[in-house]
């Protein structure tokens, strides 16, 4: 087993600390839960961070109770595992640090702390699972822990927006169950790995497309992507700001579109569903951006940029080609990294402001020099200035779209891309620079520490994560995930020699 | 033949998340998706005239092999089973939290986030 035994670290741990949190919240007082709380989250996310970093380059699978498959169930690693592992440790480990300061103002952050510690436990299964309803039950563990931190702070905003996101993701999760079930009614056993050899060998009969339909629409609920994007514009800014970057950085990429890659493309192999991601993808931009001008919540308007970039990344995969799947998993690096950084910084703005209305902010700069600077970095980013990361990606998807012949999707993610620029600088100029004739009553001060040094560290991985592009780094990180899903072989030579 | 009877089922409960305006309908309608599902998944492990998946002690493994009904779907639905139950457990108390805040459990009414 090559050294992959250390990979249920990434379940147990976080789940283990979930239970010492809350029994520290049940037998001793809530000043205490608190500091254990945060003390505990910063080290179940620093040490897994640190793990991911060892595992690079690593292959294989890890039966667990070394039961073989496929009568038991196992965790499989390859290259596009490890990618989403580290996006998903590393990043919460900053957000973790930025709640540190924020939910202070919050009641039970203790168990904050423990769905926080439950969410990230159910990524990191959904990402490493090797068996169709072991990632089912990951996923559910996943959307129900955000479920429950959306509506946080029980304010009216958050339960509606937590409503409709458990009635949109629940009709998401049952179309998936419901899709395993067929699966299982059909190929006897839930394996991936089998699967994946026993689909490739045979004739594609009718029944399989609709499932893989099925599952689809499931993936597309959980990801937010347009028609199903109803519950998206309302959660995320009705979350508070480390939930929200955490939501729309991690986990719509994790649950939408690292399912979509690994079961539709890898496992199912299925050529023809690059038309139906161009046209959701198509959809998904231009919803987005046009969405994004009439927003005066300064997050609302986040979220609907996230909706337009997931859709840019899923033209970016639609291509089918090498440098479209390469410049689509280097998008969702960048994109996790910029966007978090965005809610982070709005989360700080709302810490001092205490609102979100794009006509009430300005004049940030004067007093908050961290939060701008990160702010400026951030919209920098994700408008696509050179020499910050956003550059690099969008300018492969568009240039990859052009390689590729398609000339109306280069027209498509030009125009999104377009719009994004124009609103993130409008973004900037109004909260930051502009004349504000409400500070009554507002410190004139910055951030606390921790917020701010988790801010400065993911504006400092914008900038140092163009080295993503350079060959000899690249290919250590990304061309493992991207031969994954070039050549669907290599997935079941791991497992069966 | 059965499982379309379990289809039907499940677009009933998809009726009742969708049409209905009460949340405690709304509620209602996903547990009877969640059930549907559960039940699909259970008459996929069936046989006809089978026994029940235990090994007694004077059968064999042969026989038990060819008669017991498939034990998977069965430790798969009971997973299922509970992953409904948390998830009902939570919207029904977000459904009291909406009540106390709202004043009122009509879905129409509950809109102040637009845009």
């Amino acid at each position: 087993m090559n050294g992959l035994t250390i990979l249920p670290i990434f379940i147990i741990f976080p789940l283990i600390c979930v239970f010492i949190i809350l029994l520290f919240k049940s037998f001793a007082s809530e000043k205490t839960a608190d500091i254990v709380g945060d003390i505990l989250a910063l080290l179940v996310a620093g040490v897994l961070a640190a793990t991911v970093f060892t595992l690079i380059g690593k292959n294989g699978i890890y039966q667990i109770g070394l039961w073989k498959i496929p009568y038991g169930i196992n965790f499989y690693f390859d290259g596009l595992t490890w990618m989403f592992l580290a996006i998903i440790n590393v990043i919460a480990f900053l957000t973790l640090m930025f709640s540190i300061n924020y939910m202070a103002v919050y009641t039970y952050k203790s168990q904050f702390y423990a769905l926080f510690l439950l969410m990230i436990t159910g990524m990191n299964g959904v990402v490493l699972s090797g068996d169709f309803f072991n990632m089912y039950v990951y996923l559910e563990i996943a959307s129900i822990a955000s479920y429950a931190l959306i509506a946080f702070g029980t304010e009216r905003g958050e339960l509606e927006a937590a409503f409709k996101y458990i009635v949109l993701g629940s009709i998401g999760s049952v179309l998936i169950i419901l899709s395993i079930a067929f699966l299982y009614a059909n190929f006897g056993l839930l394996n991936m790995v089998y699967i994946a050899k026993t689909f490739a060998l045979s004739p594609h009969s009718q029944f399989m497309k609709y499932v893989i339909i099925l599952f689809l629409i499931g993936f597309f609920i959980k990801g937010a992507i347009v028609p199903f994007h109803g519950w998206l514009p309302d959660a995320h800014p009705a979350a508070p700001a480390p939930v929200s970057a955490m939501l729309s950085g991690v986990v719509i990429k994790v649950l939408g579109l690292y399912t979509i890659l690994r079961v539709v493309l890898i496992v199912f192999d299925f050529r023809q569903i690059t038309g139906i991601l161009m046209i959701f993808g198509i959809a998904s931009v231009m919803v987005g951006s046009f969405m994004m001008y009439k927003q005066e919540d300064i997050k609302r308007m986040m979220a609907f940029s996230s909706i337009s970039n997931v859709g840019l990344i899923l033209l970016a995969f639609s291509l089918g080609t090498r440098l479209g799947i390469f410049a689509g998993l280097l998008h969702i690096i960048y994109h996790s990294m910029m966007k978090s950084l965005l809610f982070l910084n709005s989360g700080a703005v709302y810490y001092r402001m205490h609102t979100r209305k794009t006509g009430k902010l300005g004049g940030l700069s004067k007093f908050m020099p961290v939060t701008t600077a990160t702010g400026v970095i951030g919209s920098f980013s994700i408008g696509g200035f050179p020499p910050f990361n956003g550059f690099f990606s969008k300018f492969l998807i568009i240039y990859a779209t052009v390689a590729a012949g398609k000339y109306w999707l280069s027209a498509v993610a030009l125009f999104g891309s377009f719009l994004t620029m124009v609103a993130f600088m409008r973004y900037m100029k109004n909260t930051f620079f502009a004349k504000n004739h409400n500070t009554a009553g507002i410190e004139k001060k910055d951030v606390p520490f921790f917020m701010k040094l988790s801010m400065t560290l993911l504006a400092a991985m914008c900038i140092v994560s163009v080295a993503l592009v350079v060959p000899k780094i690249r290919d250590r990180v990304i061309t493992p995930a991207v031969n994954v899903l070039m050549n669907k072989k290599i997935y079941w030579n791991t497992v069966l020699k | 033949m059965i499982y379309v009877l379990t289809i039907i089922l499940f677009l009933l409960g998809l009726y009742g998340v969708s049409v209905k305006k009460n949340l405690i309908k709304v509620i209602l309608g996903f547990i009877i998706m969640d059930s549907a599902i559960n039940l699909m998944l259970i008459l996929i492990g069936y046989r006809h005239g089978g026994i029940a998946p235990i090994l007694l002690k004077g059968k064999s493994v042969a026989t038990f092999a060819h008669k017991a009904v498939d034990p998977l779907p069965q430790a798969l639905v009971l997973t299922s089973i509970v992953i409904g139950l948390g998830v009902t457990a939570l919207f029904v108390a977000i459904a009291i939290r909406i009540y106390d805040r709202y004043g009122t459990l009509d879905v129409t009414k509950i809109r102040n986030l637009r845009g």
